[in-house]
């Protein structure tokens, strides 16, 4: 394997008939499920018709981006254990949504999570903070994606930048623009159920090599680089760094808001808690699979020829697809990225789109008092608003060291929109004023001291030391978000919402009057 | 959102008290059994890093199963959440929803 040629990085056409097989089949499924959109339940939560299986791997679709196949197998394939501590963290979150928050969202709110914490407090305060908290977590994440995505696509295919970025915005803005969210989840489990089938066949052909056996593949690994890669490097070297990020992704995921709003496309609670049963072993079924590929392409394809193609590590998983089951496999493996990475961004421009016409214009603009075509229409221009901003803000980070945006986003989202939520299910004293401050104290503060923090401050600034010490935020700003959230509650009372909270504890335990 | 019939009478029952009450025991169980099992976890790599560098094969570490059977862990109290409401929960929300006729 040491002579190992590759063709990762050129156009090879295998890949790209794969890639077009998958356009032509989820274009068609648009096209059927534009015709079965027209209301703003179809829009936004797919008549809510998805069962908790299907939601289960729509859920994963949304959850497992090409960063999290091809970065965690890369960090495996080049660091060894550090990267299943990596994986360990990223599924932690998902138990946290199912005990916490799914079952009560489902039954309270109707389109997004504002619609829970706007409940029984005032529309237009909430619905703005809310706004905001959502919109910068999806803003983020977006930059991200999109930039991953022209970077994977050029170093996997060679396609110029710019090219790929335009192919991506597109081809997702025709999904939900036209198809709404039937085609966007229908989306998710074709590249959920091909991403799973994909890893799972790269796993098996890589423990052929092994007897089957993963503790043979390990001992391979460990004999080629030695006995370190099979235990804890430095990647957790300061508790308060780990702690903080540990907190970012276990309550960040449950503030996110295309995940949250995956909860409105099943019919009723029952089938929501399923869908976090399924969606937990999926997500967690792949990263183990991941950090098998990772130890699988460092003892079959070797640190140099992965990090001679990308520093990162990123195309570990392609190369060791082209190693272990030829040109035609690759070409597979490469299409199935692709799509993940469209699926993804497709998630995430819905939830967008419905933050900026549910939230936004129709409770906010227009006070509620919205017809039905209204809606659905201003959330489509909202789409395609998103979709040309996904579009420019992924060319004009062209070559940015964006990776710390993802963690960025989980700070923002535990920070930000977790609090409030929580807090507007179990508190019966939180009141408007304590929600809005929790919120902008969340957003502010997780923003705010990200700058300041070694992450962006010394990294990205160049600056010789950072102000604030924790790469990640958000052990301060989610705590500050919780106390800001509950004092200012204390300060305000609103008696009128303590007293509806007896309704909405009806509908949030009981699914009395629960859309 | 629909009207609800009697809808102070219910709030008062106790079994929709208990029942709130149940979920959230169950609830904050689960909830600490994951944060003990990550964050224990991670303070292990910060603190005691050998521990999970031993060796319990020729070359495989603890820290491999150890890492593998969070995951599953975590992915099983799922499992406990989803068996318990489907048996209990929805058994009693069925029942205090029939005595009040929704």
């Amino acid at each position: 394997m040491d002579q190992f040629k590759t063709v990762v990085g050129q156009p090879e056409p295998v890949a790209i008939g794969f890639f077009f097989v998958f356009i032509a089949i989820t274009l068609w499924i648009t096209y059927w499920a534009a015709r079965r959109t027209r209301t703003t339940a179809e829009y936004y939560a797919a008549g809510r018709g998805i069962t908790g299986l299907q939601n289960g791997l729509a859920l994963s679709g949304d959850y497992m981006s090409a960063a999290s196949f091809l970065g965690i197998a890369g960090l495996v394939s080049l660091k060894g254990y550090d990267g299943l501590i990596y994986s360990v963290g990223w599924l932690v979150g998902w138990p946290v949504i199912m005990f916490l928050i799914a079952e009560p969202l489902r039954n309270l709110g109707k389109y997004t999570f504002a619609d829970v914490v706007a409940y029984r407090l005032r529309q237009t305060p909430i619905r703005i903070s809310a706004s905001i908290g959502a919109l910068t977590t999806v803003a983020f994440y977006l930059i991200a994606q999109m930039v991953g995505a022209g970077n994977l696509i050029k170093l996997m295919f060679g396609l110029p930048y710019e090219l790929a970025v335009v192919i991506v915005g597109t081809v997702m803005i025709a999904y939900v623009l036209f198809g709404g969210m039937l085609a966007t989840t229908w989306v998710q489990i074709i590249k959920a159920g091909l991403l799973l089938g994909g890893a799972t066949l790269l796993v098996i052909l890589v423990l052929a090599h092994f007897h089957f056996s993963p503790v043979a593949l390990f001992d391979a690994a460990a004999v080629k680089y030695g006995d370190a890669v099979l235990a804890p490097g430095g990647l957790v070297s300061n508790p308060w760094d780990a702690l903080s990020l540990g907190l970012a992704l276990m309550f960040g995921t449950a503030g996110l808001p295309h995940i949250l709003m995956r909860f409105y496309t099943v019919p009723d609670a029952r089938e929501a808690r399923k869908s976090v049963f399924y969606a937990t072993g999926f997500i967690g079924y792949f990263y183990i699979l991941t950090t098998i590929i990772g130890f699988g392409a460092m003892a079959l394809v070797g640190q140099d020829v992965i990090s001679g193609i990308d520093k990162g590590g990123n195309m570990a998983a392609p190369l060791l697809a082209e190693a272990a089951g030829g040109t035609v496999f690759l070409g597979f493996i490469a299409a199935v990225a692709f799509a993940t990475i469209l699926a993804v961004v497709a998630g995430l421009t819905l939830a967008g789109a419905s933050t900026l016409s549910h939230d936004l214009y129709v409770n906010v603009v227009r006070g509620g008092r919205s017809s039905e075509a209204e809606e659905v229409r201003v959330a489509r221009i909202a789409t395609l608003l998103l979709g040309v901003l996904a579009i420019v803000l992924g060319i004009t980070f062209k070559g940015q060291n964006v990776a710390f945006m993802v963690g960025l986003a989980f700070a923002v989202a535990a920070s930000a929109n977790f609090p409030a939520l929580l807090l507007s299910i179990v508190w019966r004293g939180f009141t408007t004023a304590g929600a809005v401050a929790s919120i902008v104290t969340g957003t502010v503060l997780a923003v705010l001291l990200i700058v300041i923090s070694p992450t962006v401050w010394v990294d990205i600034l160049q600056n010789p030391l950072a102000v604030f010490p924790l790469r990640n935020p958000a052990l301060v700003s989610m705590t500050a978000a919780f106390a800001v959230g509950i004092v200012v509650s204390w300060l305000t009372r609103e008696p009128e919402a303590a007293h509806r909270y007896e309704d909405e504890k009806m509908r949030a335990y009981l699914g009395v009057g629960a859309e | 959102m629909s009207t609800v019939r009697k809808p102070r009478h219910t709030q008062e029952l106790p079994e929709f008290k208990s029942l709130v009450a149940r979920r959230w025991v169950v609830s904050l169980i689960l909830t600490a059994l994951l944060l003990v099992s990550y964050f224990g976890f991670i303070l292990t790599l910060a603190f005691n890093k050998e521990l999970l560098a031993a060796k319990i094969g020729a070359h495989v570490t603890l820290g491999i199963p150890v890492g593998v059977g969070i995951i599953v862990f975590a992915w099983l109290l799922t499992g406990v959440y989803v068996w318990w409401a489907n048996r209990h929960y929805d058994r009693s929300v069925k029942a205090i929803r029939d005595r009040m006729g929704v």
